[in-house]
């Protein structure tokens, strides 16, 4: 018992590591103090302030807009993508292109995005947000669906086909119910992408109309407040039914295993 | 793996417009949103800053001179020391804690990576921030430093503090390809090797290391090109003092409107990463050829 406690403690410490900082955020989140630091007491009190902050409110409005609209364009271009690379062009020149947005640097994308909306005449906006943001998502969406579509089984598809289906008809009720899992998941994690994302957001945003995680970055430069916590609180929460519920519904860990080998 | 996309190749029946159909829309975004937002970077690098914002010409070398000035040239080696640095520690974190979950039972494996991915999906600002509560001098880390007659200390606003704000961040990013490395090590190496009288350090060094080093240089990578190009830890974490390329970027863009000299910033970001990707690609070369 003690030498199995031992040789699992390099886990524990990185544990530790990863969630002491957002147990202390969550924990200070139900502080009474004004100040954001020392605990006097327990309360609920900074939840529903959240509510009368108009900076938050409407971050949070762009926020919920621009990852929605994220989440449509990632979901259908990033499985048509997925159907490309894994059936119809499958080459290593475009596995690399389409892996890229996830290795780049973000603030490469993120200058790059801003010369070109500059050039082009392209006004900030939610909608140059939902642009951008869509190459990581449709990047994300293409690597867990085309797993998903290398383990489905070729013959059904036949099948369907030798019975007389169109590619069409065998696409909508053999291909698609086969990979929903995987587009569902997909789906989940560009919204948790677009609803954290920061820095390609703070370059392509319009400054009258911030994301939220901008909003979190001015306040967070002056100082922390007590709001700040009680939000990082809720976005935390958010975030982690999302993951998880993705990786219940397509066994995430399993692409994200293909996906870095 | 490629015999399967083959023959799928060969047995889907869906024609060449149908093909043509789903794959264009997709890479003709990537190619609108990325490709030409990347070129756009580079031909920047190489122009002159316009008197109000933007570009003009000539053709120019000078901001990538301009980049060897000690002042930008400092700023520069110590982006890399630090992003060296903080993916130095998160392999010796990520490392060992790799080769726990490797040993665990494949249920548990599964729920064990969950666990060490999900803060990587949680909002970055939100655990960055984090630091800044357990760091402060008024806050935890300090207060208990007091309670025992050392405190109270300042941790923000130092150069360790981004250090260990980018190793936080990025550390769950070394830790899954390394896992995917070691799972398909066979087990037999390691058993011939200790069987053959080696110890727990030479099985390491002999064994472990070289036949997972594609998957310690991918972690690495993974951790490495993010904290490189980062400004909002060294910005919160270190202070107005502690400068990285990324800050040096985002205010060429955003404050001193110098395009051409922020793209050609970029544009060093993206030849550091180049270099070190082939250089991974010519290790991972290497261990194939041992492992064969």
């Amino acid at each position: 018992m003690m030498t199995r406690a031992l040789r699992t403690t390099p886990l524990w410490i990185l544990y530790a590591f990863l969630y002491i900082p957002i147990a202390v955020v969550v924990f200070m989140s139900f502080n009474a103090s004004d100040s954001p630091y020392t605990w006097t007491g327990f309360s609920l009190q900074w939840y529903p302030a959240l509510l009368q902050d108009a900076d938050i409110m409407g971050g949070l409005r762009t926020t919920l807009i621009v990852a929605v609209g994220t989440t449509i364009i990632s979901v259908i271009l990033g499985t048509l993508l997925a159907f490309a690379l894994e059936r119809y062009f499958p080459s290593r020149f475009l596995d690399a292109a389409a892996a890229a947005p996830a290795v780049m640097p973000d603030i490469m994308l993120a200058v790059g995005l801003l010369a070109f909306y500059t050039l082009v005449g392209f006004t900030l906006g939610p909608v140059s947000v939902i642009l951008a943001h869509s190459v990581f998502g449709i990047a994300f969406v293409a690597a867990v669906v085309r797993v998903r579509l290398s383990g489905l089984d070729p013959s059904l598809e036949e099948a369907s086909r030798d019975l007389g289906a169109s590619s069409l008809k065998t696409f909508w009720s053999v291909t698609l119910p086969g990979i929903r899992p995987a587009i569902l998941a997909g789906a989940l994690l560009a919204f948790t992408l677009s609803l954290d994302e920061f820095t390609v957001a703070y370059f392509t945003a319009s400054p009258a109309d911030p994301t939220l995680p901008i909003v979190i970055y001015s306040s967070v430069r002056f100082g922390v407040t007590p709001q700040v916590n009680a939000l990082a609180t809720l976005l935390l929460l958010v975030s982690f039914v999302a993951v998880l519920l993705a990786q219940r519904t397509a066994r995430l860990s399993d692409s994200l295993r293909g996906r870095n080998t | 793996m490629t015999s399967r996309t083959s023959a799928g190749v060969r047995r889907h029946g869906d024609g060449p417009l149908l093909r043509a159909l789903a794959s264009v829309p997709a890479l003709t975004y990537l190619v609108i949103l990325m490709a030409i937002p990347l070129a756009l970077v580079i031909a920047y690098a190489f122009l002159t800053a316009g008197r109000f914002g933007g570009v003009q010409g000539p053709v120019t070398l000078d901001n990538i001179t301009r980049m060897f000035q000690p002042l930008y040239l400092e700023i520069l080696v110590s982006s890399v020391v630090n992003a060296g640095i903080a993916t130095a520690f998160a392999f010796l974190i990520g490392f060992p804690a790799a080769l726990v979950i490797t040993r665990l039972s494949p249920t548990w494996q599964t729920a064990a990576l969950v666990a060490v991915v999900l803060p990587f999906w949680t909002n970055f600002l939100i655990r960055t921030y984090a630091w800044i509560v357990l760091l402060n001098r008024e806050g935890f880390l300090s207060d208990g430093l007091e309670l025992v007659g050392l405190g109270p200390v300042e941790f923000l606003y130092t150069r360790q503090a981004i250090i260990l704000g980018l190793t936080y961040a990025y550390i769950p990013l070394m830790v899954l390809p390394i896992y995917a490395s070691l799972q398909r090590l066979d087990p037999q190496l390691l058993e011939a090797a200790q069987n053959l009288g080696a110890g727990p350090w030479r099985r390491f060094r002999t064994v472990l290391l070289p036949l997972t080093l594609p998957g310690i240089i991918t972690g690495c990578l993974f951790v490495f090109i993010p904290s490189l190009g980062n400004f909002v830890i060294p910005e919160l974490l270190g202070g107005g003092n502690s400068q990285m390329i990324g800050n040096l970027i985002r205010d060429q863009f955003l404050k001193s409107r110098d395009w051409p000299f922020g793209s050609a910033l970029s544009l060093m970001v993206l030849a550091l990463l180049v270099i070190i990707v082939m250089l991974q690609a010519s290790a991972s070369r290497r261990t194939r050829k041992w492992g064969a």
